[in-house]
């Protein structure tokens, strides 16, 4: 247990590391950025932008920028956004990020959950038309982009049918629904494709055998000895694909109208808002470094062979 | 002694790409209670094939296209995959070629080995355990109660192999097949799982089929040897019959490419390549590698001649009408042995 806690610490430590370098190199490379802040610049006088620019701190040399930066980090302050009515950053991304993550996560979890089950039968009737099926559908379902899903979706279930709002965030998990099946296609197709081909090869297996050999049923070793070995090298694929879901798809929450963190990337880049571009990247950063980690923790759930233990293997 | 397991004239094609492989080509066989038969032959002689056709457990491409299995009188070929089931793991059970692999690497060895007997004897959690527990203990593994809950990779080779034979004896099976279960240890571990399988046989008084290509490892555990050679038995006796008065060519070529003391030049080898199943020759199978094939051995397949109450073999050579040839001279050596042996044994009034 002493070994694990000393593991983990120095886990926490790199990331953290890792995220300040982000942080440093990102900022460099925004300085790079062409234009300024300011969408109006013509109808600014230069008396004007020069006073803005001492308020925001833009006449430093950028080195000293930098620093009062990171030192704000340190204590937890991101910058006021000088874009979005001047709202501090961090506000900015704690009201944007929540229907994100929301929607992302659903996604992921619908997604690779069908996509399992799906590959599992794919795998279990192996070269039949059930096989086919589902391959074909995981390619098609891979191969669309997912705001052609997004509007085939509002067509059928907010037009046709009239069960769904068409565009509308209320923040309940009706209005989540449609956005969140939009999503779930790539991860499905992908988990789908991934799971068939380790399970063909788990089930051809010698330890599958045996269990066979013990008088379980097909299905039987499937589920109790096959999908847990097969799921050991999805967790790999899920950590980013979880990742880029949870950060939001700036299409699909457009085409939903969803006020997420998606959208207001983009505009921050567009705009030369730098607190915010700093924000969402440092806020993207932490994510992935974060799931990397539970994606470590989440390894050594499954696979025994990995667990970090203080009795030790051999 | 009743036969547990009679496999009746058994024909098994796979299909592949390039057409129907014959990997079976009638075999028959009986395997009596608490005895230990061997099956030997090369890679492809279809040993492992016979096995997996006991369990059912062919795969897909797989089928058994002529034959029997009877196994207590019921015939497996005919039992529906649900009543394989129940014979499965029960009455019948596997030893495996490979224990690097035949555990599954993220479940505790303790519930593998708990798994047939909740599954057939339906005990539950606590009884599975204890009796899990004892059979660990049987096979030797020392400190059992921290092994169960030890994980495949915790373990070394021949630990392991003593794992894939309490799962296989957890039930008290009628019959143990063991797929070459020694081939994959190294020579002072074989010789340690050969004793405990010998040993834990007469604890339940199971009949084993033990498949292996060395016949070191023959000669230790069994009573009756079934040599095969492409898809066929070509010769089957007891032990000291096999291995002492052989009459297959084929077996004088398995014995003298066996090393033994008194060998001091060059290993024998047999020449060629076995032949392709997909187009089986016709007559004796392995008349383009035999120096004493006759011109009928091209035309005919050779039946069974009866060389004793239990001993038979397939050549031509135990034909009435076939000419006197001269056995290799490792092979004379092998059989004036036996006739000593034999005449000793007679004198004294024992049987062989």
């Amino acid at each position: 247990m002493k070994n694990y806690m000393k593991y983990f610490g120095m886990r926490v430590f790199y990331m953290l590391l890792t995220l300040f370098l982000i942080a440093s190199i990102t900022f460099f490379l925004m300085k790079l950025l062409p234009g300024t802040p300011y969408t109006n610049q013509e109808k600014l006088s230069a008396e004007q932008i020069l006073i803005m620019n001492e308020q925001y701190g833009l006449n430093d040399p950028v080195p000293v920028q930098y620093l009062s930066y990171i030192g704000g980090l340190f204590v937890g302050d991101l910058g006021t956004s000088f874009q979005f009515d001047n709202t501090p950053v961090s506000q900015l991304l704690s009201t944007r990020v929540g229907p994100s993550l929301q929607i992302g996560f659903q996604a992921v979890v619908l997604g690779t959950f069908f996509g399992i089950v799906l590959g599992v039968i794919s795998a279990m009737k192996q070269n039949t038309w059930i096989d086919t099926l589902s391959t074909l559908t995981a390619i098609l379902g891979r191969s669309i982009p997912n705001f052609v899903f997004a509007v085939l979706l509002q067509l059928l279930f907010a037009v046709q049918l009239g069960w769904l709002p068409i565009a509308l965030w209320d923040g309940g998990f009706k209005s989540s629904i449609l956005p969140t099946l939009a999503l779930a296609i790539a991860p499905l197709a992908d988990s789908a494709r991934f799971i068939r081909t380790e399970m063909v090869d788990v089930l051809g297996s010698d330890y599958v055998e045996l269990a066979r050999a013990k008088g379980l049923s097909r299905w039987g070793v499937a589920f109790k000895h096959g999908v847990r070995n097969a799921l050991i090298p999805l967790i790999t694929l899920l950590g980013p694909m979880a990742v880029a879901l949870m950060t939001g798809s700036l299409v699909v929450e457009n085409i939903y109208a969803i006020p997420g963190i998606g959208e207001q990337f983009v505009k921050s880049i567009t705009t030369n808002d730098y607190p915010t571009i700093m924000g969402v990247t440092i806020l993207y950063s932490a994510m992935l470094v974060f799931i990397i980690l539970v994606v470590d923790i989440l390894y050594g759930i499954i696979d025994p062979r990995i667990r970090v233990s203080s009795e030790g293997g051999n | 002694m009743s036969n547990i397991l009679e496999v009746k004239d058994l024909n098994i094609t796979f299909d592949t790409y390039a057409g129907k492989v014959q990997a079976i080509r009638g075999v028959s066989f009986d395997l009596k209670k608490g005895e230990t038969l061997a099956i030997v032959g090369e890679s492809g002689s279809g040993k492992s094939v016979t096995t997996r056709s006991i369990m059912q457990l062919l795969s897909l491409n797989a089928n058994i296209e002529e034959g029997q299995i009877l196994f207590n009188g019921q015939d497996l070929v005919q039992t529906s995959e649900k009543d394989m089931q129940k014979i499965r793991g029960k009455k019948i059970a596997m030893i495996f070629q490979d224990p690097m692999t035949s555990l599954n690497p993220t479940m505790t060895i303790g519930k593998q080995i708990a798994e047939p007997l909740r599954l057939h004897q339906k005990l539950n959690k606590d009884k599975a355990h204890d009796r899990a527990l004892e059979l660990l203990e049987l096979v030797g593994l020392p400190d059992a109660e921290k092994r169960m809950k030890q994980y495949p990779h915790q373990f070394s080779g021949g630990q392991r192999q003593r794992v894939v034979i309490a799962i296989a004896l957890a039930c008290n099976p009628d019959i143990l097949i063991a797929d070459e279960p020694t081939t994959a240890l190294d020579v002072t571990i074989q010789a340690q799982i050969l004793e405990l399988m010998k040993e834990l046989q007469e604890k339940i008084n199971t009949s084993i089929i033990f498949i292996t290509h060395d016949l070191g490892v023959v000669a230790n555990v069994a009573d009756r040897v079934a040599v095969m050679y492409a898809g066929k038995f070509v010769e089957v006796g007891s032990v000291d019959e096999v291995f002492y008065n052989p009459q297959h060519p084929y077996t004088w070529g398995l014995l003298a490419s066996m090393p033994t003391l008194e060998t001091s030049n060059s290993l024998y080898a047999i020449p060629g390549t076995p032949p392709d199943l997909l187009d089986p020759p016709k007559g004796d199978a392995f008349a383009p590698r035999n120096e004493f094939a006759m011109k009928i051995d091209t035309e005919l397949e050779p039946p069974m001649f009866k060389v004793s109450e239990t001993h038979y073999a397939a050549t031509w050579l135990l034909h009435e009408d076939a000419p006197a040839i001269d056995p290799p001279a490792e092979i004379k050596a092998r059989q004036k042995l036996y006739k000593e042996k034999y005449a000793a044994l007679h004198s004294k009034g024992g049987n062989l």
